[in-house]
């Protein structure tokens, strides 16, 4: 399955890219989906191994199950106000 | 009313107070976040506020509806900015109104807070010195149930 992945602020400067699809096992979780984007190696290798996780613009955590389609975002710690 | 906005227009202050107050209301609290001229010591330019918007706005709805529940009123506002802001200028602005005082602060409180917490913008500072920063920002909580949607 293909799910897209939105990269912002510091993580995209490390990315280099502000989007990406990565095509995982059906079931993959979250956490699999950072270990898929960290193995590339280069920038994104420097993402942080537990970002915080939007699944459908609803925070979600490493456990959470996705399915085909979603839209993922990586949230950099964020600094609002 | 209940009202929120993120967007990369210029904040209309006024205009977000006349969205609060009722004639049972004795107390409206406007909260202002500005873009201030140094950090850390350091001469700031500006700054520019990048979000992933479509969440951001409905995270701030979220987080209006919940300090409209605790205040008891349905008269909160707030809106926060994206972009590029030079120094002075308004990134968020957050307008209660309630029968009395307490209330109103400790709504516009809530919500400020909120926003720090979990509102997925971030803020990329210009020194005049030189250079940019992205600041520091705050992790936010992860969602524990186990569901994808």
């Amino acid at each position: 399955m293909d799910v897209t992945v939105l990269l912002f602020a510091a993580h995209r400067d490390l990315a280099g890219s502000d989007n990406t699809v990565v095509s995982l096992p059906e079931d993959s979780t979250v956490g699999a989906l950072l270990e898929a984007l960290r193995c590339r190696g280069g920038g994104w290798a420097s993402l942080p191994e537990r970002a915080a996780v939007a699944v459908n613009r609803r925070y979600a955590n490493g456990a959470t199950v996705l399915t085909e389609g979603d839209e993922v975002a990586l949230i950099p710690p964020v600094a609002g106000g | 009313m209940i009202w929120s906005d993120v967007t990369s227009d210029p904040i209309d202050t006024a205009g977000l107070l006349g969205r609060v107050g009722d004639p049972e209301d004795g107390a409206v609290a406007l909260f202002l976040g500005i873009v201030r001229n140094h950090n850390d010591a350091r001469p700031v330019a500006g700054m520019d506020y990048e979000g992933y918007a479509e969440m951001a706005r409905e995270q701030l709805a979220a987080i209006v509806a919940e300090a409209a529940v605790r205040a008891g009123s349905d008269r909160i506002a707030a809106v926060h900015r994206l972009g590029t802001l030079g120094v002075g200028e308004v990134s968020v602005a957050i307008a209660a109104s309630t029968p009395h005082r307490a209330e109103a602060f400790d709504a516009a409180r809530y919500v400020i807070e909120e926003i720090k917490k979990r509102l997925p913008v971030w803020k990329r500072e210009h020194y005049l010195d030189r250079g940019a920063e992205w600041l520091e920002g705050r992790v936010p909580a992860a969602q524990c149930a186990n569901v994808s949607r």
